[in-house]
């Protein structure tokens, strides 16, 4: 047989067809194996699921040791679909105290979940009470698919101290976006020191890397667990507040609107800091947050608001004392220069009242009486001293510049979330409001005496306190004095000095000492105990005179400086000065004196009536 | 005959042997074995089970496999060429037989159950048909273009195991059949069948993947295909015009002139132009004008492109037509390889995670028994049609391309052995073997690497199974038994 050599030649063509192929073939796979890294990450997603391991938050101790926030086990309910088979609905009603109706709609709420699986572990019910959960640990057996998960909740051991412990919530889409650490159903701190100090207190989570197969069944733990990572615990806190007293102060409150701050004046820490109307912290645990949560919001005198770091209130005659320190600072008085009181200022047809006593006065008398005429003629001396500033904006600039020594005007940065700055306005604010030029002394004269545009947050009063009890010095408030294993911010440990001279503060501690022993303040007077104080009266225009005292004991060794704010309470010398001695006398002495005895009670027992809010008309 | 009396001994046999293909042979059942105990293994060291299932059952396959190899050496190459055609008369009768008496399994009804065994005749089909196309070539002075009955008996032989392996609803097992086309082509057929293959799939693929887009109003693959339809007019007038090139340039001045007035129209006066009747009109008047030469110069080779242009243009708007009647799965499979669908749940899903596992191999791989994706199972049918997923994943680019490069050299020593057979027999014989192993090489990696639909084929030496195994085995040493009496059968 004769060999075609021409159709020999088509073995080329088959050869060169299987060569493109293979070819075409090796390029795909240099692609897919080495070129593209996208396959590696897929196989990876695929097999390895990264379980995360959750640390124990960080437990949170009073001044004194005592336990206040503590973790508890909670139990969820967890259940793999298809694993389970069907059961007896009423007996499982019954272990978990529920209505058949419930089950069916969390078992709907579970399918709408946009990551359920029915290979994977959903959780149906969470937050088990430890007696449901024991019902159904020992009835599990008969739910097969079904078994519980146990995680922590937060539990305080006091209901009290709500606005300084905070709670944690799950975090939300923006703390993911946020912060790295943070992956869905993750916890939060939500307000106080559970926000401010999150990252003390969440810990490190841990990790491990368990091995899943197609159908979402885990095979096993990787490598054995080398590759897994333990979970850090959170750090613990110790508060500078101490809980009794807080509990007390809050207790004082009950009934009326209002703050009541304490600081221990040598070292900034804060003693207590109550707010009210408050709430039990409670309330915001667990299975119930979510509803609790919107109905505090929703309720009208807004529990919520932390009135000790969130109110800005006018300071009323608590703001003397930083009158009489800058008027003696900027020379402008001396300590026995006498301004004259004939029930009042009088400029013009200008008047500021004020009540009888002696005139004329110097500075001390004048904060023991609270007088208001002394104060106006100090301001307008200095404002209008043009000698000496140029212009009443610069003198008034010179003003609002000691004030913000002070601790007036910004945040004092407080170590919790939330603190307002108050308000002290600058002359660009008058001169835009009145026109430049167009305003004096006489325009503005409120501000000396704690009015008009001038706002304070019961925390900056109570540092004022302290800083007339150490003579010129104070360190920014805090609420957390220690850190396990670290130390607290170097802001809450060094001393601020407002430019003040020191021997000024000695004439105003002098005066606030004479308000107790024979002025406004008569009624904190403790036996005993030096108190140095001063009120405050604060019209206002929400109705009654806001209810003022700040002051501090003893007057040569101070221990505690306070701030009691009672909204709408009238005289300062009604509400404020009986709790912030109160308080003073709790903490000093651990227990009220029986003469005393019949002011705790009344008010413990007196309440505030608050107009309920008019409805805006839309 | 008679010249070579010399008396044929066994050891003459062995030692004509080509060993080259028996080492690749070796070499690739081996990998092969190694792969599925991998795919088959299990990070959970309890179901050690599962790898005594595959890998065990494996290693018997593969030893009776070897016994069989070893029969079929010691067969007088005669034998196979005298029975043939009642070889392939028996196993055309098994296929019939077949749908009746086996058991559904997954919807195909193409196994056949023998006590601890089941195997699929459509793989000893192969085989079967080979020797029965090698016969028929092997006939006194056969020539495949000599008359149309020889086209008509070598189609017969072909596509009556199709259409019995249609039956049992094995479509992939049917499909490697027309592997043969390549046997006809080296045999004689015109390489143009080849040709309209090729454009067949192209106009098929282009028309699907290509139908959203659209061109002067026209779906963008229709119209391109018919400006492609258009230009290979216009060559096959310059290729089959021979000496007359004034037919193909007055043709490429009419589709200048048609082309310069569609890009005035359109970009020029803003008048929109119908793309698909122009182009029709265009592709129309081209034919017309050829037929009118074909008749005046009385060249009727110049009908070919008139033909060509017809039946393409028809194949193009049947197209849509043709993929509506394919089942739903089988569209999907086409869309998920066009890149026209994910479907990661359904369709998709195979490829995605075939993928993912080759992809995650990278250049040396994971390692043995270290791959994930094929241990903890998200390879559907990873140790058999999808076994190369193992080998990616595993053994990495290097594994992959070791196992393309045994098969190219086993195919291409193929090639070589069949042009080396003195005997039309040999040589068609081989030829086919060459061809099915082709097939199933394109498709099967083209399937698990994403470039070609699922269509469950294994990939041969690899792939767990019995039948595969043993239907390849039986196609090698057949042809090494042909190959190793060539130089004693030097003639008839």
């Amino acid at each position: 047989m004769r060999k075609d050599y021409n159709l020999e030649k088509r073995k080329f063509v088959i050869a060169g067809f299987l060569l493109l192929i293979a070819i075409i073939y090796g390029i795909r796979l240099f692609n897919l194996q080495i070129a593209d890294d996208k396959y590696k990450q897929s196989a990876d997603t695929n097999a390895f699921l990264r379980k995360t391991i959750y640390p124990s938050r960080g437990l949170i101790y009073d001044r004194n040791g005592e336990l206040v926030v503590y973790n508890q086990a909670a139990y969820d309910v967890m259940l793999i679909p298809r694993d389970v088979e069907p059961f007896d609905t009423a007996d499982f009603c019954r272990a978990l105290n529920i209505t058949p109706e419930d089950l069916s709609r969390r078992f709907e709420d579970m399918r709408k979940n946009p990551s359920y699986s029915s290979y994977t572990p959903q959780r149906l019910i969470s937050h088990l009470s430890a007696e449901d959960y024991g019902r159904l640990q020992e009835r599990l057996y008969r739910f097969p698919g079904f078994y519980i998960q146990s995680r922590t909740l937060r539990q305080y051991a006091h209901p009290t101290g709500a606005n300084v412990l905070g709670n944690i919530r799950e975090a939300n889409a923006t703390d993911i976006q946020n912060d790295p650490y943070y992956a869905p159903g993750d916890y939060t701190g939500d307000m106080g020191v559970e926000k401010s100090y999150e990252r003390h207190l969440r810990g490190i989570k841990g990790v491990e890397i368990l091995i899943r197969d197609a159908r979402g069944r885990i095979q096993g733990r990787y490598d054995e667990g080398r590759q897994d990572v333990p979970p850090t615990a959170g750090r613990n806190l110790t508060l500078s507040i101490d809980i009794r007293l807080q509990e007390y102060a809050e207790s004082l409150l009950v009934g009326k609107r209002g703050a009541v701050v304490a600081i221990e004046p040598s070292t900034g820490e804060i003693l207590c800091l109550a707010t009210s109307p408050s709430y039990d912290p409670r309330l915001l645990v667990g299975r119930e947050r979510g509803a609790n949560y919107r109905e505090l919001v929703n309720r009208p005198d807004w529990p919520l608001f932390d009135r000790s770091i969130m109110g800005a209130y006018p300071p009323g005659s608590t703001f003397k004392p930083t009158q009489a320190l800058l008027l003696l600072q900027e020379g402008i008085i001396t300590p026995e220069t006498a301004y004259p009181c004939s029930r009042g200022y009088h400029s013009g047809n200008l008047t500021v009242g004020c009540h009888g006593h002696g005139s004329p006065l110097p500075v001390r008398p004048a904060l023991q009486t609270s007088c208001n005429a002394f104060f106006c003629y100090g301001f307008k001396a200095m404002i209008d001293r043009r000698g000496k500033y140029g212009s009443s904006s610069n003198a008034f600039e010179v003003w609002k510049n000691h004030l913000v020594t002070m601790g007036y005007g910004y945040r004092l940065g407080i170590d919790m979330p939330g603190e307002v700055r108050g308000f002290i306005p600058n002359s660009a604010f008058y001169d835009k409001y009145h026109g430049p030029g167009h305003w004096s002394a006489n325009s503005i004269i409120s501000v000396s005496i704690g009015q008009g545009e001038v706002l304070a947050t019961p925390v900056q009063i109570a540092n004022l306190a302290a800083t007339v009890a150490n003579r010129g010095w104070f360190i920014t408030p805090h609420v957390v004095k220690g850190i396990q294993d670290t130390v607290i911010d170097e802001q809450y440990r060094t001393p601020r000095h407002p430019d003040i001279d020191a021997k000024f503060y000695d004439i105003v501690a002098e005066g606030m000492r004479m308000a107790v022993t024979g002025g406004t303040c008569r009624g904190a007077a403790l036996s005993g105990i030096e108190v140095c104080g001063k009120t405050g009266t604060a019209q206002n225009p929400h109705g009654q005179d806001h209810s003022a005292f700040m002051g501090f004991a003893p007057y040569h060794d101070p221990k505690i400086a306070v701030c009691a704010y009672v909204e709408n309470a009238g005289f300062g010398a009604t509400f404020g000065v009986p709790i912030g001695s109160l308080v003073m006398e709790k903490y000093l002495n651990d227990s009220i004196a029986p003469e005393r005895k019949y002011i705790e009670a009344r008010m413990l027992n007196t309440s505030v009536y608050y107009a309920p809010p008019k409805k805006k008309s839309k | 005959m008679r010249l070579l009396r010399r008396n044929p001994s066994e050891e003459s046999i062995f030692k004509n042997l080509d060993w080259l293909t028996i080492i690749l042979y070796l070499a690739m059942v081996c990998c092969g074995a190694v792969s599925i105990y991998a795919a088959s293994y299990d990070f959970d060291q309890a179901s050690m089970f599962s790898f005594a299932e595959f890998s065990g059952k494996q290693m018997r396959w593969i030893l009776m496999a070897l016994g069989i190899g070893l029969v079929l050496l010691l067969i007088e190459t005669r034998i196979y060429e005298t029975y043939a055609y009642l070889i392939y008369a028996v196993m055309i009768l098994l296929l019939l037989v077949t749908p009746f008496v086996a058991p559904d399994i997954k919807g195909s009804r193409s196994w056949i159950v023998l006590g601890p065994m089941s195997l699929q005749p459509a793989e000893f089909a192969k085989s079967a048909t080979a020797l029965a196309l090698a016969r028929l070539f092997s006939g006194y002075n056969f020539k495949l273009n000599a008359k149309i009955g020889n086209y008509a008996r070598a189609l017969l032989i072909i596509c009556l195991p199709i259409l019995l392996i249609l039956l049992q609803k094995e479509t992939g097992s049917a499909l490697v059949y027309l592997a043969l086309f390549f046997v006809l082509y080296r045999e004689g057929m015109s390489g143009l069948v080849l040709f309209a293959a090729a454009f067949a799939v192209t106009i098929f693929v282009v028309s699907i993947k290509y139908s959203e887009a659209l061109v002067l109003g026209t779906p963008a693959g229709q119209f391109w295909l018919l400006v492609a339809i258009a230009f290979i007019i216009l060559v096959m007038s310059g290729i089959y015009g021979k000496n007359r090139l004034e037919v193909c340039r007055n043709l490429l001045l009419g589709y200048i002139g048609c082309a310069a007035v569609i890009v005035i129209l359109e970009a020029w006066a803003k008048v929109p132009v119908p793309g698909l009747p122009v182009m029709l009109g265009i592709i129309g008047a081209a034919c017309a004008y050829l037929a009118f030469e074909a008749m005046r110069t009385r060249l009727p080779r110049l009908f070919v492109p008139v033909a060509t242009a017809v039946l393409s243009v028809v194949f193009l708007f049947s197209v849509d037509m043709a993929f509506d009647k394919l089942q739903y799965h089988q569209q999907m499979r086409i869309k998920v390889v066009l890149g026209l669908e994910q479907d990661l749940r359904g369709a998709g899903y195979n490829v995605n995670q075939s993928k993912i596992a080759i992809g995650s191999g990278g250049l040396t791989g994971k390692g043995f028994l270290e791959g994930t994706q094929t241990k903890l199972k998200y390879v559907p049918e990873q140790h058999t049609d999808f076994i190369f997923c193992t080998i990616g994943e595993e053994e990495g680019f290097w594994g992959t391309t070791l196992v393309e490069l045994m098969f190219i050299a086993l195919i291409l020593r193929i090639i070589h052995i069949a042009e080396r057979q003195p005997t039309a027999f040999g040589r068609v014989y081989a030829y086919c073997v060459a061809s099915y192993l082709i097939f199933h090489f394109c498709v099967n990696i083209g399937m698990v690497i994403g470039l070609c639909p699922v269509i469950g084929i294994p990939l041969p030496f690899f792939s767990y199974g019995g039948s595969s195994l043993w239907g390849f085995t039986i196609l090698l040493f057949i042809l090494l038994r042909i190959d190793a009496s060539r130089k004693r059968v030097l003639s008839y």
